[in-house]
């Protein structure tokens, strides 16, 4: 909902605390999450995520959560779906040139960032939508390409007596 | 070329079929580079062989060169393209603006497809754009052709001269088989269709014979679809893979039994353009190699097809 | 013309070390020298002698020719097919590619047939809503960002693939453009924004107008403080206001367009006000060339080509020819 994005984006600092705490849990009963198997996880994860981040940021489920690098307020709400920054189309009052009724999401995210201990990564290139993850739980990604095992190191050749 | 009263584009493709010839157009896909030699180098083998080459437009959900580019590229150097419309990768305001770059860049002819599934390319990643279909692009096509308007109203001076092309797929007619499909490009503006690989000749005499029955042939252009095989595997690999197609196993017992495979492959499809040019109702024949644009050129030479036609 | 049997874009400049491209823009800039570059609104036809028209004017007065890309949504001949004529002439073109219409692969196709039709230069924009356009019922897509498409023609010239990583036999030798609005909120961000599309790969800017020299002297504070005038060419865009009437309906109607009341005012209040407008679009020209960092104007003027040039020369901006300020030679080396 609008008016509820526009808080989080306020309390964008609280947002991140929680988010961080999230994470963190996560990634702890990650061995757990593999044995249940990530597959089986999907829709339960995708479902709750839709709805807590669907109420808190109108979130639109894109699968590759950027939410920590955009100062709390979703990029997908954009309607040009801007990941990087603004449009040049943004109107005095801050609105959006689209939907002029709504408050520019960069002109929120920029107004977050500044409260968030990691605003700087705003200031980070984002690569362009995966549209092919669409629906998917970004949660559920995250945790598992942060615990996944490292690649095996190629073996190294026998030292050659020079 | 003056644009003759009945004809829609001033395309020497169009004036060939219409003084009824047995036309011959090709295939090239556009390259991977960003300058022009790579585009001639494929393609013009084709030049005073073909009618007219095809620019695939993002074929196998690729990026390679934009088809447009390539088609301007031909067409500057003599070789007249059917530009090729998938309306996968842009919505109706590019597919608009690019209809008008290619009648700016002398591009007579275009043929609109629904164009690969994103997922089977190298970028599944990709947003499907499919904001118009196929034959809402043919359709957007005549009325800018025909009233020199663009959907939004807005007046084009001068009208482009456009030949409107689409694709078809040659099936057994069942008992009841109406080709509803046909008639649905019709009525959308398709002047003429190219058909996807026909090496099934039986099949695709009683296909035509259906078309008959409705009337089709007189209404629309067909162009069949050969090519010349490679080798029995490649062709086996075609009748797994592309929907419709069917090498008849006689064929394929040919590529196998031959000395020089590609040779023979080349013979049946000299044999099948000279065999296409007789049956009644086919206007031309569309030759399809990936990346062999040569062996086509070498397959309507030896077929000596050109040579019947009067002088132009 | 050359007698070369492949097609020749309008006989291409030698390729300079340190270059990213064989066109007169790039070159301009580099030596130190302040740029014009002005835009073309495309005819509503599909006539190539239309186009020729208006260019033949705009050639006369500036580096490079910026070919729209159905900016305002407004349907008209794609961006590849004008400046595939242009180039056929030899003009230098800017070829504008808007993130609004088309996919990555369609897009990454444009790149490489811009190239082979001679372009030397690419503007990545994000594009107008599809809303205010002729055609509101088109779906937008949006499928890159402005900055992903920098990253996009970057990873294209310089590593020679495309997104996918599969090779390209011929990379496109392209001078990598894209558009900043220091006039629209947020401006704080505005100079942070700009330093991302740089590390993307962005090597000159076009601004949207600039009316207002005081929030322009602090966006370009800024930018001097991350020293990234010495990473990119700023073209800052001007253009006339033909009465105090139009300049109100800008100020309403184009996206990011800001005019303060005192210009509106300054306008109204003049017996003459074309020729007040046109007096200011040539002072704010030489108040813009003299701000440090600054590296040429983009002129804007909706289909009044003919108008652009005498704006352009009676500012004198061209004729003034010589290496501007010494910093200019760490962006040549």
């Amino acid at each position: 909902m609008y008016a509820v994005r526009l808080w989080s984006v306020r309390h964008s600092r609280l947002m991140e605390r929680s988010y961080q705490l999230l994470e963190a849990s996560l990634i702890a009963i990650a061995p757990l999450l593999a044995r249940i198997g990530y597959p089986r996880l999907e829709k339960p994860f995708a479902w709750t995520e839709r709805h807590l981040k669907g109420l808190l940021f109108d979130c639109q489920m894109c699968g590759q959560c950027a939410l920590s690098s955009t100062g709390m307020s979703c990029s997908m709400n954009c309607p040009k779906n801007l990941r990087n920054g603004p449009c040049g189309g943004v109107r005095a009052n801050g609105n959006c040139e689209v939907k002029p009724e709504m408050k520019c999401v960069w002109v929120a995210a920029w107004e977050g960032a500044r409260h968030m201990s990691g605003g700087t990564a705003i200031l980070e290139v984002q690569k362009p939508v995966d549209h092919s993850l669409k629906g998917s739980s970004s949660w559920l990604r995250v945790v598992r390409e942060k615990t996944a095992p490292p690649p095996a190191a190629p073996a190294k050749p026998k030292a050659v007596a020079s | 070329m003056s644009v003759v009263c009945m004809h829609r584009s001033a395309g020497r493709l169009e004036a060939a079929l219409r003084a009824g010839h047995f036309v011959l157009t090709a295939e090239t896909s556009p390259p991977d580079a960003g300058a022009a030699g790579p585009v001639l180098e494929r393609a013009g083998c084709l030049k005073g062989i073909a009618d007219a080459v095809n620019v695939t437009d993002g074929a196998g959900a690729r990026a390679h060169m934009s088809a447009l580019a390539a088609a301007a590229i031909l067409s500057h150097h003599g070789i007249e393209p059917v530009l090729q419309f998938t309306v996968r990768d842009r919505n109706r305001m590019a597919l608009q603006g690019d209809l008008l770059g290619a009648a700016a860049l002398g591009v007579p002819n275009i043929l609109c497809l629904h164009g690969d599934d994103a997922k089977k390319g190298d970028q599944p990643e990709t947003k499907p754009v499919y904001d118009i279909d196929s034959r809402e692009l043919m359709r957007t096509a005549r009325r800018l052709r025909d009233e020199g308007l663009l959907p939004s109203g807005r007046p084009v001076e001068p009208r482009p001269g456009i030949f409107i092309g689409a694709a078809d797929l040659p099936v057994e007619p069942k008992a009841g088989w109406k080709p509803d499909g046909l008639l649905a490009k019709i009525d959308s503006g398709a002047d003429f269709v190219q058909t996807q690989y026909a090496f099934d000749l039986p099949l695709l005499r009683r296909y035509l014979a259906a078309l008959a029955d409705h009337g089709i042939p007189d209404r629309l252009f067909i162009l069949v679809g050969v090519g010349p095989l490679a080798s029995a595997k490649s062709a086996r690999w075609m009748n797994e893979h592309l929907f419709g197609v069917h090498v008849p196993e006689p064929l394929i017992e040919r590529l196998e039994r031959a000395a020089d495979p590609r040779a023979e492959g080349r013979r049946i499809c000299v044999e099948m353009l000279q065999e296409l040019a007789e049956i009644d109702g086919v206007a031309g024949a569309h030759l399809m190699a990936p990346k062999q644009e040569q062996a086509c050129a070498e397959a309507i030479v030896e077929s000596g097809l050109l040579g019947r036609r009067r002088a132009a | 013309m050359t007698n070369s049997p492949l097609y020749d874009p309008g006989a291409p400049l030698p390729t300079l070390p340190g270059h990213s491209s064989d066109g007169r823009l790039e070159r301009v800039l580099r030596s130190g020298r302040f740029a014009v570059t002005a835009e073309l609104n495309p005819p509503d036809s599909a006539d190539p002698r239309e186009v020729y028209d208006r260019a033949l004017v705009l050639s006369e007065v500036c580096d490079a020719i910026n070919a729209t890309d159905a900016s305002g949504a407004h349907v008209h001949m794609s961006s590849v097919g004008i400046c595939s004529l242009l180039t056929r002439a030899g003009y230098a073109v800017v070829m504008q590619i808007s993130c609004r219409d088309r996919n990555r692969i369609a897009i990454q196709g444009d790149v490489l047939g811009a190239a082979a039709m001679g372009v030397a230069n690419i503007l990545c924009l994000t594009g107008d809503g599809v809303q205010t356009g002729d055609q509101p019922g088109a779906k937008p897509v949006f499928d890159l960002d402005s900055t992903a498409l920098l990253e996009t023609i970057r990873t294209m010239r310089d590593k020679r693939q495309f997104l996918s990583g599969r090779k390209i036999a011929v990379p496109p030798r392209v001078f990598i453009g894209a558009a900043a609005n220091p006039f629209a909120p947020p401006h704080d961000y505005r100079p942070l924004h700009l330093a991302k599309k740089v590390a993307a790969g962005a090597q000159f800017i076009q601004t949207q107008y600039c009316y207002d020299v005081p929030l322009l002297r602090r966006f370009m504070d800024k930018v001097r403080e991350q020293k990234l005038h010495e990473k990119v060419f700023i073209l800052v865009g001007v253009g006339p206001l033909a009465s105090a009437r139009t300049a109100k309906w800008m100020r309403e109607h184009v996206p990011g367009v800001h005019i303060p009341e005192a210009v509106i005012k300054r306008i109204e209040g003049a017996q003459n006000q074309k020729q007040e407008g046109k007096r200011l679009c040539i002072e704010l020209i030489q108040e813009i060339s003299e701000i440090e960092g600054v590296a040429g104007i983009h002129v804007m003027a909706y289909r009044q080509e003919e108008y652009v040039s005498e704006i352009i020369t009676e500012s004198g901006i061209m004729q003034n020819r010589q290496p501007r300020r010494p910093a200019r030679e760490k962006i040549a080396s």
